[in-house]
């Protein structure tokens, strides 16, 4: 009987349960990446998944702390901002200040923290929408990345620095494909298996309840903006580094892919459901998307078009999930 | 009187297999205010949705003034004259009095809304039943009371001839129960007929001429309310004799030591002085009209709202919580009044719910261990004879007394010494009711120190070893076990008496 009941929690196999959870959008990513095998000969090559793979990685560093707020009931539009202004002003400080390497680094994941808790403490102290107050934060990192570089992009040529995002590990996995594993891994662990992360779901499901059941709300909230904060300043850090150069524009776009990708992922807008899992498959629906529509020929114009369409279509599927799986039942 | 209006015979209503409504019977009569009584889930608002075109009952007939009638919907249910007026208020905020009134039947004058006229009328309409309210106010700005007359007299102005009401005191002061009262007496005279839905036993002694009981969706019986009284009748709701529904052990507490002490706590504005003390064993009852403040003091004693002065002491020692957290750790646990708004994640599994209030006890490191959590979860689901088909299902899926069983059981897990149990049985069928009283028992038992916040009267008398009585946010009474009863607390409850 005991043993019976273990099984039902689902301890039993990891992979198993990846699969049951996201077989929605595991489906779509199936099926895209059929669609783009059958296209083109080149998408199903061991260097294209690799760069594909690269390319989704700075999203998925987003994406992960963007799941962690929308399962807390908020929303973060200062992302891409961030990525834009700690990229821009490490590059800076190294190029334009001579700080040395590490310094710089340091001082530009410390700007993401900042800006992160910013937006925390606003957000549960005097419980302002996030969507308002990140729109702000977003204007105001952009301006400074803007003010600091006057609008023009600085270039760096510095091998170590440019082996952060350049290079490889074993000659084989680009760095930011490692730095994304690690990640993930990690904050699959803290919000699966800790105390910190099922508070995050207790807050995002019911926050009357959760206040009453003793969870410390407003430092939860802080902290998990902050981390946002810093997963997006490194974010920045890798793009630049594998652009050689900090370009004020270089954040544009990235909450919203951030945001799709949880979207896609099965994470709940109004908070308390998202898995770590869903977003990373998610950010490789997008991944493969533009990736598939570059191979295929699609003109970058038109690949916007298409890849908002597919994210509706695939969003719109999913919200009529329960719906189908009800109407199953009654028959 | 004598002559029927209404008159519902074999009414059965089934939903996927089972009865919510197996042949009830229930007839009015012109003029008069007929109590329906019974548990949640019984199946008092499946026939008033019957009655009202919400629902379509499988068989049975309704008679109008002696004709039957189909009701298909909620326009035929208005036009048979018959007007329902919901537990919640279902008025538009930011329109006027008269606006709502004549909502969907606008008065048009050269392709506009006349609102002179509309004003006018409804003013009319409003000074009829003898209401004070401007009919150009805004609804966002009236208080729920108000509100409710509006209804009411919108449900009139539909030449209504039979009015019902579902729990119209839920959410009403006292003051505000004596207007409405005011009201079905004029709407008495008009020869309106009432029903009148309400767990408040002292409410129906106080308005209604006859008394119908219903349980487990069946007939019960019809009593005249002059000749019976508040026992007769929740035996009858309860389906068995009190002693055995509220099983409670009666021990001697003289010896018992102290668990908690309260001295002077005040939050201005909505309580003051409030001193009491509760100790191991004991159920300490918290009795008053919703409103008078007795949430909001296990709230502030729980940490959960700031209070001004006045002190607690937990087992001999002095403590003051700035947060729940702090509370909890202290051996505080607070079962909240509303178990979807406060008591649960109901969009999260059972399990979850289960722990989440005492994960530090399953902590491996810093990784929360899933076998540490099993154990509780299992001995809870046990303990609190929890019905799920497992304890991973949504929360939000279970009956209302399963999910009480589960905030209660989150409660548990946290082992505390003072247990505050906030309208423990709200919203929850009588079976569930009756097991959870036999765990409150047990737990009284064990030596849990219990406060017990009730409005449902009976409850107080039959399982509290002393109650306090809180009015307006003072402490007006304080009664032993002996001299309990509903017209003592109410005395005490409703004012009368300076303590």
């Amino acid at each position: 009987m005991n043993q019976k009941n273990s099984k039902a929690v689902g301890t039993a196999n990891p992979f198993v349960a990846v699969f049951k959870n996201n077989i929605g959008i595991l489906g779509v990513l199936v099926i895209i990446c059929a669609v783009v095998t059958f296209s083109t000969d080149k998408f199903l090559t061991a260097s294209n998944i690799i760069s594909v793979l690269r390319q989704i990685s700075i999203n998925t560093y987003i994406a992960l702390g963007m799941t962690l707020i929308i399962i807390l009931g908020h929303i973060d539009l200062s992302v891409g901002a961030i990525v834009a202004m700690s990229g821009t002003l490490t590059v800076g400080f190294i190029v334009n200040q001579g700080m040395p390497m590490g310094v710089a680094i340091v001082g530009g994941l410390v700007l993401g923290v900042l800006a992160g808790f910013i937006d925390g403490f606003i957000v549960s102290t005097f419980r302002v929408p996030a969507f308002i107050i990140t729109m702000a934060m977003m204007n105001i990192c952009n301006g400074i990345a803007y003010v600091y570089t006057g609008g023009q992009s600085t270039r760096i040529n510095d091998d170590f620095f440019a082996a952060i995002g350049m290079g490889y590990l074993f000659n084989v996995i680009p760095l930011p494909v490692v730095y994304m594993v690690i990640l993930i891994l990690l904050i699959s662990f803290v919000l699966g298996r800790t105390k910190f992360g099922t508070y995050v779901y207790a807050i995002g499901g019911n926050r009357e309840a959760a206040r009453l059941s003793g969870v410390p709300i407003k430092k939860i909230e802080i902290i998990v903006f902050t981390l946002c904060g810093l997963l997006s300043a490194f974010a920045g850090l890798v793009l630049c580094s594998r652009m050689y150069s900090g370009q004020p524009s270089v954040g544009d776009g990235y909450e919203l892919d951030a945001i799709a990708a949880c979207v896609l992922g099965g994470t709940s807008m109004s908070g308390g459901k998202g898995r770590i899992s869903g977003t990373v498959i998610g950010a490789m629906v997008i991944g493969v998307i533009s990736n598939g529509l570059n191979l295929i020929g699609v003109s970058s114009y038109w690949q916007s078009i298409v890849k908002g369409l597919i994210i509706a279509c695939a969003v719109l599927l999913d919200s009529q999930k329960d719906r189908l799986a009800l109407l199953k039942k009654k028959r | 009187m004598g002559q029927t209006v209404l008159e519902m015979t074999g009414i059965k209503k089934s939903f996927s297999g089972f009865y919510a409504l197996d042949g009830i019977d229930f007839s009015l009569e012109l003029g008069e205010v007929h109590a329906l009584l019974g548990e949640n889930g019984a199946g008092k608002s499946t026939l008033i949705k019957v009655l009202g075109g919400i629902y379509q009952p499988d068989c049975g007939t309704i008679r109008i003034e002696g004709r039957e009638v189909k009701v298909r919907n909620v326009t035929e249910a208005r036009g048979n004259g018959i007007g329902i007026i919901h537990q919640e208020i279902v008025l538009v905020p930011y329109l006027t009095v008269a606006q709502n009134l004549f909502l969907g039947r606008e008065i048009i004058k050269h392709g506009t809304v006349d609102m002179a006229e509309t004003n006018r009328r409804a003013t009319e309409m409003i000074a009829s039943l003898g209401v004070n309210i401007r009919a150009d106010a805004m609804v966002e700005d009236l208080t729920i009371a108000q509100q409710q007359m509006v209804e009411i007299v919108k449900a009139v102005s539909f030449d209504g001839r039979i009015i019902v009401m579902d729990e119209p005191t839920s959410s009403l002061s006292n003051e505000e129960v004596e207007q409405l009262f005011e009201i079905i007496a004029r709407l008495k005279e008009k020869k309106v007929s009432i029903i009148y839905i309400s767990h408040r036993m002292e409410e129906l002694f106080c308005i209604s001429d006859r008394v119908t009981v219903i349980r487990d969706g069946a007939y019960v019986g019809t009593r005249k309310t002059s000749e019976t009284n508040a026992n007769e009748l929740v035996a009858m709701m309860v389906g068995r004799d009190l002693e055995s529904f509220y099983a409670r052990d009666f021990k001697d507490l003289s010896e018992a030591e102290t668990a908690m002490e309260v001295k002077d706590l005040t939050c201005e504005g909505t309580f003051e002085h409030i001193s009491f003390c509760v100790r191991k064993g004991e159920i300490l009852g918290f009795a008053g009209l919703v409103g008078a403040g007795r949430s909001e003091i296990m709230e502030s004693i729980f940490g959960a709202r700031p209070y001004q002065s006045g002190e607690v002491v937990l087992n001999g020692k002095k403590v003051s919580f700035e947060n729940p957290m702090q509370a909890i750790k202290a051996g505080i646990a607070l079962v909240p009044e509303d178990r979807k708004k406060q008591g649960l994640v109901l969009g999260n599994s059972v399990a979850f719910n289960l722990t989440l209030a005492s994960l530090r006890f399953y902590m491996n490191g810093i990784a929360i261990s899933e076998k540490k959590k099993k154990t509780v979860i299992d001995s809870y689901f046990e303990k609190l004879r929890i019905k799920a088909a497992s304890s991973e299902i949504e929360a939000g899926s279970l009956s209302g007394g399963n999910q009480q069983k589960v905030v209660l059981g989150k409660w548990l897990a946290t082992k505390p010494d003072v247990l505050i149990l906030d309208e423990p049985t709200r919203g929850v069928d009588v079976n569930a009711k009756f097991e959870l009283y036999s765990v409150i028992n047990e737990l009284a038992k064990e030596g849990i120190a219990i406060i017990m916040v009730s409005s449902e009267l009976p409850e107080i008398i039959n399982m509290c070893d002393n109650v306090c009585v809180v009015r307006e946010g003072r402490l007006t009474g304080f009664l032993s076990k002996d001299e309990l009863s509903q017209e003592e607390i109410m005395k005490y409850a409703a004012g009368g008496v300076e303590a």
